[in-house]
């Protein structure tokens, strides 16, 4: 668990980031969002002490982070930014490698890992292991330097615009690969993004930041639905909000008996994959893998606020 | 192809040349009057070329330690604020003429190789400090950040990231330093270090064409090699980190 308390810095008697308190649950994927100069990446960078707040405290599983010398304290939390950042003079194993080398660990197990990470990241060890940097694309590059963040097992993980790099194609399936990798190793995650959309589609939580300060802190749902500020209203975009809200759910959701004609959807597919679907091919109702329908007017009373 | 023939065959050429001038006796006959000597043999033309070689490496090398050394004080906490000191030091360096510092050098260590080498050693600061800053300083800034947000201390960015990142522009300093350095040591022989210079110097004083040739283009080939030599070790390192 992550406990941010009453974290503000100032920089030339400016606060950048003012008062922010917040709490992120072990294994959830918290989004900071924000305009550029909210405060968000400045919020981001306290907790591994890239920047040293000038009041407040950050716990991680109830150890205040000030206690640690800030170089360990920084192997212990995995840091993936856009651009990537890997070491253009080290392989790909060797960049994976790096905070496991700071620890000590053996040989074997630091082979191992590298190993592992890849095959998780769907690259072929054999071959990506000896790349060096330059030779991958953005998306590979992107993969790797995750796959660096989490090598040591962060018990946190934070992530500063990862897919910013990327683009549309590449970028959708990163945040579906990364969603699902987050989930399986049930590795605490914060992530940085000006894009709401990004923010809905990943988040547990979503923390909307202005002016260095917390407007609202929420399951995307309750942001979408019931926003706090105007502003946070404003980001999300009017005509964008009932769609965000159906790609919240899955058809499993929302599936009920009955029959419908034409292809099926599969249950994980979202309601907003759902609503596409019934609107392209024209029918009110489509069947759902493994039985069961949904229908446009059970899709309707989804997509607003309830 | 020709970047690596070409330099082979004036290696060889020099080799041979160095080992047996004799033999080159012909070729330099032309550039003498009234039956002077063809090539020059006060001294062996070898281990004049070796003494050059020499007196060049320990300056490179000494200028190249202070020149980093330096860069790297200035580029890392509280050196900063020495940042312009250093530059102006170095540029100093630069300006003054090397007669000058041999000139003034003499009276304090004497003559010999001693002036020489503090000489080049001034002049050649300037390239390797200045390159040096740069690779120092010019690395992508989300390399540095993840550098440090992976949890490496000062010194081990130093060593595992910032030096092997500064490698290529720092042996082109070095690369600048040795050329300049390996023209300029002919100077030395005006206060009796064992250069090349000498072989020009004594052509000079008897009008004898044929040994400022020779003296002139021992050291126009070695510049060339060495050049090469650093130029090949640059490339290497930069494709080593991807920048070409």
């Amino acid at each position: 668990m992550i406990e941010i308390r009453h974290l503000t810095r100032v920089y030339d008697g400016v606060p950048v980031v003012n008062d922010v308190s917040l709490t992120v649950e072990t294994g959830e994927l918290a989004v900071l969002v924000g305009t550029s100069g909210s405060g968000k990446t400045t919020l981001l960078r306290m907790i591994n002490r890239l920047v040293q707040p000038t009041s407040g405290q950050v716990l991680v599983e109830g150890v205040d982070t000030a206690t640690l010398p800030a170089h360990l304290l920084r192997r212990r939390i995995g840091y993936a930014i856009q651009g990537h950042g890997l070491f253009p003079h080290r392989t790909v194993a060797q960049n994976i490698a790096t905070v496991p080398r700071l620890l000590g660990w053996p040989r074997a197990q630091i082979d191992a890992r590298v190993d592992e990470l890849l095959v998780l990241f769907q690259l072929d060890p054999a071959t990506f292991r000896d790349r060096m940097p330059h030779q991958l694309s953005g998306g590979q590059a992107q993969r790797v330097g995750v796959a660096r963040a989490l090598a040591a097992k962060p018990d946190l993980l934070l992530m500063d615009e990862p897919f910013g790099a990327l683009d549309p194609l590449i970028r959708a399936k990163a945040q579906a690969d990364l969603r699902a990798i987050q989930r399986r190793l049930g590795t605490t995650l914060i992530l940085v993004t000006h894009d709401m959309r990004e923010a809905v589609d990943l988040g547990d939580r979503i923390a909307v930041m202005d002016g260095g300060r917390l407007l609202q802190y929420d399951h995307p749902a309750r942001i979408l639905t019931q926003p706090a500020v105007p502003f946070v209203r404003d980001l999300i975009g009017a005509t964008d909000r009932p769609l965000r809200l159906l790609s919240l759910k899955t058809v499993g959701d929302l599936a009920q008996p009955g029959d419908a004609e034409g292809p099926t959807i599969p249950p994980e597919a979202t309601l907003r994959d759902a609503l596409a679907e019934c609107l392209w091919s024209g029918r009110t109702a489509v069947p759902v893998q493994g039985g069961g329908i949904v229908t446009l007017d059970a899709l309707r009373a989804e997509a607003r606020p309830q | 192809m020709t970047r690596r023939i070409l330099p082979a065959l004036a290696g060889l050429a020099l080799l041979a040349f160095l080992i047996a001038p004799g033999s080159f006796a012909p070729l330099f006959q032309p550039f003498t009057r009234n039956n002077a000597p063809a090539i020059y043999t006060q001294t062996s033309l070898l281990s004049l070329t070796l003494s050059h070689l020499a007196i060049v490496a320990v300056a490179v090398a000494a200028s190249t330690i202070a020149g980093l050394v330096l860069a790297i004080l200035v580029t890392r906490g509280a050196g900063r604020e020495f940042l312009p000191l250093a530059r102006t030091v170095t540029a100093v360096g630069q300006t003054f003429p090397p007669v000058a510092v041999l000139a003034l050098a003499v009276p304090v260590l004497g003559f010999g190789t001693g002036p020489t080498l503090v000489a080049l050693f001034l002049y050649g600061l300037l390239p390797v400090f200045e390159n040096a800053l740069a690779g120092l300083s010019g690395q992508p800034a989300p390399v540095a950040e993840a550098a440090r947000a992976m949890g490496l201390t000062p010194r081990q960015r130093l060593w595992q990231i910032d030096l092997p990142l500064a490698l290529p522009l720092l042996l082109a300093g070095m690369r600048l330093t040795a050329v300049i350095s390996l023209g300029t040591a002919t100077i030395g022989s005006t206060v009796a270090a064992r250069t090349l210079g000498e072989v020009i110097i004594a052509g000079l004083l008897s009008s004898n064409t044929a040994f400022v040739l020779q003296g002139g283009m021992v050291v126009g080939i070695l510049a060339v090699l060495i050049h090469h030599a650093f130029q090949a070790a640059e490339i290497r390192a930069r494709r080593r980190i991807g920048l070409d």
